[in-house]
């Protein structure tokens, strides 16, 4: 009984998620992320590049109202120094409620909110939505690829045919990965964009794989500190599960033994 | 503890027979952790150990998450993302008591499976099962109102969905939504009275819990072979039990450990494979999510309840009796509290005098037909409702009160059981002959 509960508790909990967006989802492909899996992590040099096009282009009109800006110098971040990441702030300006005005944000503020009214906060896109679905409501993709946040703003930034059309007064982009396939946003990226003092490489595809690794860490900023705890309680647990079943066996033998068959 | 003779505490030093005369806690704890226990009690009864831990993590996370979450509209999901980064361990902690409610619903569910294939819900021990469904159905309730605390997207339209329900129920339905809304709609009256509840519902379920553990320990532990434990004497109740410490304590934590393997797993590398991406979305009462699903623990139950919509013969027919007072929306309502009800009544409707599945040649078929139901239902339940996803919904809600109202009470009287052992200790004695006893390793598994 054990093992068939086991298997369709396995399929169960495969089946069950990612089956919500079935339609008008749009085509998401897998990009090969460094912190992809369980001992997947971060390349600082890659958020390092992100930042600087969420700085010079998305902040724009898009906010990261949840993250704070110290955490730019957070290990498993950025990792921004911290007289960096003061100078930085100052590009930002803040409303502060104790002197009722305007003043240049300090590290210990959040990132602004959006600019553009109807322009999403960026802060937890990258979990917000999912790239990969099904087969058939399963979730199996999720499972081995990902919830794949990160593939969908790639797969979004990339997904631009080049159509428009206007619809009450708003023009609207014809876009490959978004739900629906008409996007209100206008083509943000479109390669070269940004200049890199290491001189990476700033095709589109670049550029929008940089920023959505940027982004992933904005959504989930402590998934490095959350990956070693999972190997931790692993680790931990399978040693203590070795030891009980020893413990369990040694306990049991003599019960057993007085039923053995001599 | 009345029921299998056994030894019980004898206080022996003054200062204990002083205590034992004033607060007999010792000999409560003693009896308690020396219960006798079948001897032959599966991998099937570990879930126990589980559920009493995964309560005691819900509780002990969440005291800590409230310390830092504020219940309030404008400052709850905002709340919850300073839990995730502002907070030492907050993120740790938080995915713990996410995932942690999955944990707790995979093993209420096979303990509850557990239960239904080796009959523990029959005489004697129909108070522990309807204790236990109470202890359910204050889950079910206490993680549908903390689904809502963190305010995002899929909590809010979540809550509108199930508490609309409400509002289905003939003449009182408006009237009681609001109520339990506290308002017209879901709105920070309503965010403050589900976090008041998400609060106190534990410590209810937690008394429960031991209410059902004294029930259990009176009428003694079921187990696989659904044969009683011998109560003649003390020392005919030995041979077919061992005390629970430490016999099954260590099998237990044994076997709690393997799983917490895979739950630091997912919680440590894949903490939102479980939830929807939507729920990261700020709460936004304009902007409908296109697909509302509730969590995968209340699929099943969501699919019932979309089963039965107006095309339904046995919905018409119901409407057209009570005058259009029992609606499709209604009628898929009473269904869906309805399929808790019958699982509640099964020591009633089942009529079968052996009380273990692994006697029942008929039965066993239509148990995992029931359990593979069970998980088409939970898939169903995600599906949107088009296509051939409707009739799927429909045919397993029918086999689902068909299992309870129909199959259980005829298998009764046509089926016709096989041998039982006179004795567990037969049951284990021919185990441990083969060399897999039933509590050796995972491989013991009696093959049903």
């Amino acid at each position: 009984m054990l093992k068939k509960l086991a298997a369709s508790m396995v399929a169960a909990f495969a089946l069950t998620t990612g089956a919500f967006a079935a339609g008008g989802a749009g085509h998401v492909e897998d990009v090969d992320f460094s912190f992809d899996g369980p001992f997947g992590s971060f390349d600082q040099n890659q958020l390092q590049r992100g930042l600087q096009i969420y700085t010079e282009i998305c902040a724009s009109c898009h906010g990261l109202q949840y993250v704070p800006i110290r955490t730019l110098s957070d290990d498993g971040g950025p990792g921004l120094p911290e007289d960096q990441v003061r100078a930085y702030a100052e590009f930002y300006e803040v409303f502060d409620a104790e002197i009722d005005d305007f003043r240049a944000a300090r590290p210990s503020d959040n990132f602004p909110g959006s600019a553009l009214e109807n322009a999403p906060d960026l802060s937890l896109m990258a979990k917000a939505r999912a790239g990969f679905h099904g087969p058939y409501g399963l979730g199996i993709n999720q499972l081995f690829k990902g919830i794949g946040g990160a593939e969908y703003i790639v797969a979004l930034l990339n997904g631009y045919t080049g159509e428009e059309k206007e619809e009450a007064g708003a023009v609207l982009y014809e876009n490959t990965a978004f739900p629906g396939g008409w996007i209100a946003m206008a083509p943000p990226l479109y390669g070269d964009d940004v200049e890199f003092n290491d001189g990476h490489a700033t095709d589109l595809h670049h550029l929008s794989e940089d920023v959505a690794a940027f982004l992933m860490w904005t959504a989930e900023p402590k998934m490095m500190a959350r990956k070693q705890a999972g190997f931790v309680g692993v680790i931990f647990l399978t040693i203590l599960s070795v030891m009980l079943y020893l413990t369990n066996k040694r306990l049991w033998a003599p019960v057993k033994a007085r039923y053995k068959k001599k | 503890m009345a029921g299998i003779p056994h030894d019980h505490y004898e206080p022996k030093a003054a200062w204990e027979k002083g205590l034992a005369k004033r607060l007999p806690i010792v000999g409560l704890l003693y009896d308690t952790l020396m219960i006798p226990t079948p001897k032959n009690l599966n991998w099937m009864w570990i879930w126990g150990i589980v559920l009493t831990f995964c309560l005691a993590l819900q509780i002990i996370t969440g005291i800590v998450l409230v310390m830092h979450y504020t219940p309030h509209v404008d400052l709850a999901f905002a709340s919850v993302e300073h839990i995730m980064r502002n907070v030492n361990g907050g993120a740790m902690l938080r995915y713990l008591h996410m995932n942690g409610a999955s944990l707790f619903f995979v093993a209420v569910y096979a303990h509850i499976f557990r239960g239904l294939y080796y009959g523990s819900y029959k005489a004697p021990r129909e108070i522990t099962w309807i204790i236990g469904m109470l202890i359910y159905l204050l889950m079910m309730g206490t993680a549908f109102m903390g689904y809502v605390l963190p305010w995002g997207q899929m909590s809010f339209w979540g809550a509108t969905v199930i508490t609309g329900l409400f509002g289905a129920i003939p003449f009182i339905g408006d009237a009681l939504q609001t109520w339990l809304l506290g308002g017209p709609a879901v709105d920070n009256a309503t965010l403050n009275r589900f976090f008041s509840l998400h609060y106190l519902l534990p410590f209810v379920i937690a008394g429960l819990v031991i209410v059902h553990i004294w029930a259990f320990h009176t009428t003694g532990n079921n187990n696989p072979t659904g044969v009683e434990v011998r109560r003649t004497s003390k020392e005919e109740a030995e041979k077919d039990t061992l005390p629970f410490w430490p016999y099954f304590v260590i099998k237990d934590l044994f076997a709690l450990a393997v799983i917490l393997v895979v739950f630091f797993a997912i919680v440590g590398f894949m903490p939102n494979y479980l939830g929807h991406p939507d729920n990261y979305i700020e709460a936004n009462p304009l902007a409908t999510p296109a697909h509302i699903v509730p969590e995968w623990y209340f699929l099943p139950f969501y699919a019932i309840l979309r089963a039965f919509d107006g095309d339904v013969w046995v919905v018409i027919i119901a409407s057209t009796l009570t005058g259009g007072i029992i609606d499709a929306k209604f009628f898929g309502v009473l269904a869906m509290f309805g399929a808790i009800v019958v699982m509640a009544l099964v020591p009633w409707l089942d009529t079968s005098s052996v009380r273990s599945g692994r006697y029942r040649p008929m039965f066993k078929w239509w148990f995992w037909l029931f359990v593979v139901n069970f998980f088409v239902l939970m898939w169903v339940g995600a599906m949107p409702a088009e296509g051939i996803y409707p009739y799927i919904a429909l045919i397993g809600s029918t086999y689902w009160f068909a299992y309870f109202l129909v199959i259980l009470p005829l298998l009764g009287v046509i089926e016709k059981p096989d041998a039982q052992p006179a004795t567990i200790e037969e049951d284990f004695a021919a185990k441990a002959s083969k060399g897999e006893a039933g509590s050796a390793s995972p491989s013991a598994q009696p093959a049903e």
